[in-house]
């Protein structure tokens, strides 16, 4: 369980001052300039050191991906993208963030920018978040009118802009490449890697693209220092982390916690437990809707953190926690998220814009029954030939959730496609 | 050079190649459907996954860089199921309608699923379809065909140069297609067709008329405009059924211009099949011998200096040839192929020639364009110009009607006095030119074909001289012809011999009787008013504006129906070749006026095309030359003079209608409707 000394997030809830003086009342902005100060190397090296692993689901090193940049500004600047388009399903931490801790965000943007040698910031924010929009904004012109950004931001020396722009409601420009083309004003479409945005990235230019809460968290690093960091949670799955749960709980809520901790203590001591009691459990999606699900009988032990969740055959993903009680008709809830999928591929590349939709549609016929139990076996190769082959990971995304419920929930979808034959039958006879 | 291990063997790739070209090297088949090497690569189809080592997933090759060390897997299970599963999906929401399908033979998908595919469908559900999209007249769309390769797209965008095409809707969603529905604008577009790896965008006038398999198809040269595009002409007995671009990386890499694709229906109508005589006033049917005897009988008593012959834009270089040695032997020296009244000369080759070269274009690094619209005068040339541009560091200036010519350009003013300017080194593009290591310039006949063109045409030797264009090794200045037949007249000396009349000094001679017999070889773009009382003869192969006015209609043969040699403007020699035969009693030019000669009593020399040809070679040597283009000596040329101060005017109205047989052409017909906007706004009640 997270000491309280050890939070990061005092404001998540928002039910204290939101204001730059309540922001620093809580310690934010406190020695930004001598942080700067210390160097893009001990920035990078620090973030790197403290074990942060990107919060937008894939897990990757931050301080990692930092270094990516081209060591010099050569004639092309570079840029930090801030992902604020939080579109997974189940997923509602970064919307906390935007609302109720800006200035972390925009202190972590500076810090972050300044490592990088970006004195530009992007960040795209999900249109659907419009009071969080005008949120961050109030933040933003608190923080000019400060001196806190904008020319030779906090006295540092560095300058820093930062610059809020509204997506129109695409899941795919969640992805850094498709929001990169999004924000260039192109159709929203993940770009083939390599090149990475470290090297042709917004305009061309070296970029940067990071999610709000892993940007967010950097001030606090860098001020208590990596040691600190990275003795929270467990080797390689470092510090603390905002969960998101949602589904047959008593008391959704997002909630910052350390990473490791495990399923049952999250769900019970924050969501208040599984509705009707932890034996009531069905299922968990651990990391928003494109982790494969988790049965109960794995819930019972699972730890939150990266490594753990991937042990587990799933994935911590953005730490959203869907759960699912005995009530929940699991083959429903999954051909929903293929629905989504389905509506939400680009469209660009042949496996996903295609399989997408035979996954729907195949899908859909299994909630009701009406197929063959071979058919199981179909779909589950048709999400291989999906999984591995697009330009983005949508495409696994995808297939995922669909592997999760045929791995685990196979006699479920066999019921039912039985049961519907009986039926079928029945009238027939 | 990265060396890449590929199934096993090594492989040594230029930099900068991709996994695929380097498979290709290796002599693998990669299967792809978004891959174009002409375009940018998009890597969408993902057909092209293989196996590489340290890749966790199967990459895409052919936007994968081969890089050194690689180790690269082409045919493990994996690509096999990769590729198997890839096509599958390509095909659950492709109709499978291939046997009303124009593709069908001709078809990557067909081809490939046969290769790749799985024998069955497994998909039940239902299938997506789209609507049909208007493209305009050319293009044919099914789009529920469309595999979404991007292919097109990409086209318009970057070569033909006009961003109309994109993708609408996500998902299953997606749609191409041009935002708000328009015909789309680029002389280009059928190029679209030959990318299109289905069958969603085909070719509207070929629509449903022949099978691939059921067609001749013969390599040859479009002579529709100057740049002698390499094609394959495609018949099915004695006619043409369609035109496709031949590879010819020198000249039009592989596009070529609408006009040449689809003007070919213009074959078709308003032929001369047989020789007419004028009776009474009338045209009457005849035979040869009928024509000829008219002719002979006019001829008589009629001195050399009486007789005159122009040459017109679509006439072989081998016609040409025999009526100049008939002109000779008949004494007159009254003879022009610049029906335009081009004021070139003969004395220096390099002086009507497109001296860098289409290919050479890439090597420069600044252009003046000199009434020249190289948009409408040859579309294939513009789109390398594009090329050009595209790579970046190439300033192009541009004297003369402002125009969108795909590309970004200063326009310096119209008319001659800015080539004073530039030619004395002043103004900011003269400077351009000057520090450029390259610069180029392109005379159009806008410049040219006026009564001071002899003056722009001296100017544009001053220019070039001034900016540095004539160096060892490059050569900047160029003519752009607009007309197959020029290049191959003024090399064959097709122009007033001593005290000749050129165009002018024939129409006023007709006009005032002193030219008593015209000989109008395909001769149409003259004023037929001029002519006066002469007796015209015309030969050739469409009843145009000449055909209306001539007293003795010769039929001939068109490009399509006759090996001919064509010099394009650059000047290299290439020969058609016979697709088909002229249609009725029409014969091969050249042996007609071989035949005339006889009649005439002034029996040219030669039996056979190859002797012809030989005479040819004799003539100019460049014709023993073929397919190549050898550097033209710079000298001198062009006559300094005052120039009249009128605007340069493109010596193209309407690209769709330049010539003889694409006026005929229905097709040109209904581009021209819908560029004019005549189209628009019909309803049924209308005529």
């Amino acid at each position: 369980m997270l000491k309280e000394e050890n939070r990061i997030f005092h404001n998540i809830h928002g039910f204290k001052d939101l204001s730059l003086a309540g922001a620093r009342s809580r310690g934010d902005w406190d020695g930004t300039k001598e942080l700067i100060q210390k160097g893009r190397e001990w920035l990078i090296e620090e973030v790197k050191n403290s074990g942060l692993r990107g919060r937008g689901g894939a897990g990757f090193s931050t301080g990692m991906k930092w270094s990516f940049m081209p060591k010099e500004v050569g004639d092309r600047p570079h840029y930090l993208v801030v992902n604020a388009d939080e579109g997974e399903p189940g997923t509602c931490k970064d919307r906390e963030i935007l609302r109720h801790e800006p200035h972390k965000l925009l202190e972590g943007s500076l810090l972050a920018g300044a490592a990088m040698g970006a004195n530009a910031a992007y960040c795209y924010v999900r249109g659907e978040f419009y009071r969080e929009t005008e949120a961050l904004q109030r933040a933003v012109d608190e923080a000019r009118d400060a001196g806190l950004i904008g020319k030779n931001a906090c006295g540092s020396g560095w300058d820093f802009e930062f610059h809020l722009h509204r997506g129109a409601g695409a899941y795919i420009c969640g992805e850094e490449s498709a929001l990169i083309e999004s924000l260039e004003g192109k159709k929203g479409q993940p770009r083939m890697k390599p090149p990475f945005p470290a090297n042709v990235g917004l305009y061309g230019c070296p970029t940067t693209v990071n999610n709000v809460e892993s940007i967010a968290v950097v001030p606090d690093i860098l001020r208590r220092g990596a040691g600190w960091f990275a003795s929270l949670g467990k080797p390689n799955n470092t510090g603390t982390k905002l969960f998101a749960i949602s589904g047959h709980v008593e008391t959704p809520c997002v909630v910052e916690e350390e990473m490791g901790i495990t399923l049952r203590e999250l769900v019970d001591k924050h969501g208040g437990g599984v509705r009707g009691g932890w034996d009531n459990l069905l299922a968990v999606i651990p990391g928003g809707s494109s982790v494969p699900v988790v049965p109960k009988s794995l819930c019972d032990t699972l730890c939150m953190d990266f490594d753990s969740c991937r042990d587990a055959q799933s994935g911590l993903g953005t730490a959203a926690v869907i759960v699912m009680d005995n009530s929940t008709d699991i083959v429903a809830g999954i051909a929903r998220l293929s629905r989504f999928y389905m509506h939400e591929s680009c469209g660009q590349c042949t496996p996903c814009r295609e399989g997408t939709g035979w996954m729907s549609r195949m899908m859909e016929r299994m909630v009701t029954g009406s197929a063959s139990i071979e058919e199981i076996d179909l779909l589950e190769e048709i999400t291989r030939q999906v999984e591995g082959h697009t330009i983005c990971a949508l495409g696994d995304a995808a297939a995922w959730p669909i592997q999760g419920l045929i791995r685990h929930f196979r006699p479920v979808m066999e019921k039912r496609i039985n049961d519907y034959q009986a039926t079928r039958n029945e009238q027939a006879a | 050079m990265p060396k890449l291990t590929i199934d096993g063997m090594e492989v040594e790739v230029e930099p900068g190649m991709t996994v695929l070209q380097a498979c290709e090297a290796a002599g693998i088949e990669i299967p792809r459907f978004c891959y174009h090497e002409r375009l940018s690569i998009s890597g969408n189809c993902r057909m092209c996954l293989v196996e590489m080592e340290r890749a966790p997933k199967p990459i895409a090759s052919c936007a994968m860089p081969a890089a050194d060390g690689m180790v690269v897997r082409t045919n493990t299970p994996t690509v096999q199921k990769a590729r198997k599963g890839v096509m599958e999906f390509l095909l659950v929401n492709h109709p499978l309608d291939c046997p009303i399908c124009d593709q069908g033979g001709e078809c990557d998908l067909q081809d490939q699923a046969m290769g790749y595919g799985h024998d069955r469908s497994r998909y039940h559900e239902n299938k997506r379809a789209v609507k049909d999209k208007y493209l305009g007249p050319l293009i044919r769309t099914v789009m529920t065909r469309c595999i979404h390769c991007t292919r097109c797209i990409r086209f318009a965008t970057e070569i033909a140069g006009v961003p109309e095409l994109g993708a609408t809707g996500r998902g299953e969603h997606m749609e191409i297609g041009t935002y708000v529905e328009k015909a789309l604008t680029s002389e280009l577009s059928g190029n679209m067709i030959d990318l299109c790896p289905v069958g969603a965008l085909t070719s509207a006038p070929y629509a449903f008329t022949a099978r691939p398999w059921e067609l001749n198809k013969t390599e040859t040269i479009d002579a529709l405009d100057a740049v002698g595009c390499n094609i394959r002409v495609d018949t099915r007995g004695a006619e043409v059924m369609r035109v496709l671009p031949r590879l010819n990386e020198d000249v039009n890499e592989e596009w070529i211009s609408d006009k040449t694709r689809f003007a070919i229906d213009g074959l078709k109508f308003q032929r001369l099949d047989r020789p007419y005589v004028r009776r009474d006033g009338k045209l009457t049917e005849a035979t040869w011998d009928e024509a000829f005897a008219a002719i002979s009988e006019m001829m008589q008593g009629i001195g050399g200096s009486e007789v005159a012959a122009l040459a017109g834009d679509l006439v072989c270089a081998e016609s040409m040839m025999a009526l100049k040695d008939l002109m000779v032997a008949l004494g007159s020296p009254n003879l022009d192929c610049r029906q335009d009244g081009a004021k070139l000369e003969t004395g220096c080759r390099a002086g009507y020639l497109f001296n860098t070269t289409i290919a050479g274009i890439e090597d420069a690094d600044a252009c003046l364009l000199i009434g020249a619209n190289p948009r409408l005068e040859a579309p294939v040339i513009n789109a390398r110009l594009r090329k050009r541009w595209l790579m970046g560091g190439f300033p192009v200036g541009l004297i003369g009607p402002e125009a969108d010519l795909t590309y970004d350009h200063r326009h310096l003013g119209n008319g001659p006095d800015v080539l004073g300017e530039i030619a004395r080194g002043e103004g900011e593009f003269a400077k351009v030119l000057m520090d450029a290591a390259h610069p180029m310039l392109i005379a159009g006949q806008g410049a040219l074909a006026r009564s001071d063109g002899a003056a722009i045409l001296a100017a544009a030797r001053a220019i070039a001289e001034k900016t540095g264009m004539v160096a060892e090794g490059w050569n900047g200045f160029n003519v752009l012809h607009t007309a197959a037949a020029r290049t191959g007249g003024l090399d064959l000396g097709f122009v007033p011999g001593n005290g000749g009349r050129d165009r002018d000094g024939i129409l006023d001679g007709a006009a005032s009787g002193a030219v008593q017999v015209v000989y109008l070889l395909g001769a149409d773009e003259i004023d037929m008013g001029r002519l006066g009382d002469a007796f015209v003869i015309y030969q050739g192969h469409h009843g145009d504006a000449g055909a209306h006015r001539a007293d003795v209609i010769l039929p001939g043969a068109a490009y399509t129906e006759k090996n001919a040699a064509y010099v394009n403007t650059e000047g290299r020699v290439q020969w058609t070749r016979r697709a088909t035969y002229p249609p009725g009693e029409a014969k091969d030019d050249w042996a007609i006026l071989r035949a005339l000669s006889e009649v005439l009593g002034k029996t040219l020399p030669y039996n056979t095309l190859e002797d012809l040809d030989a005479r040819m070679g004799e003539a100019n040597p460049a014709f023993n030359q073929p397919d190549t283009v050898e550097p033209a000596a710079w000298g001198a040329f062009g006559k300094e003079g005052a120039f009249d101060g009128a605007p340069f005017v493109s010596p193209i109205g309407n690209f769709y209608m330049t010539d003889p047989i694409s006026r005929a052409s229905v097709t040109m017909a209904e581009c021209t409707a819908v560029v004019s906007g005549s189209g628009e706004g019909k309803t049924g009640t209308h005529g």
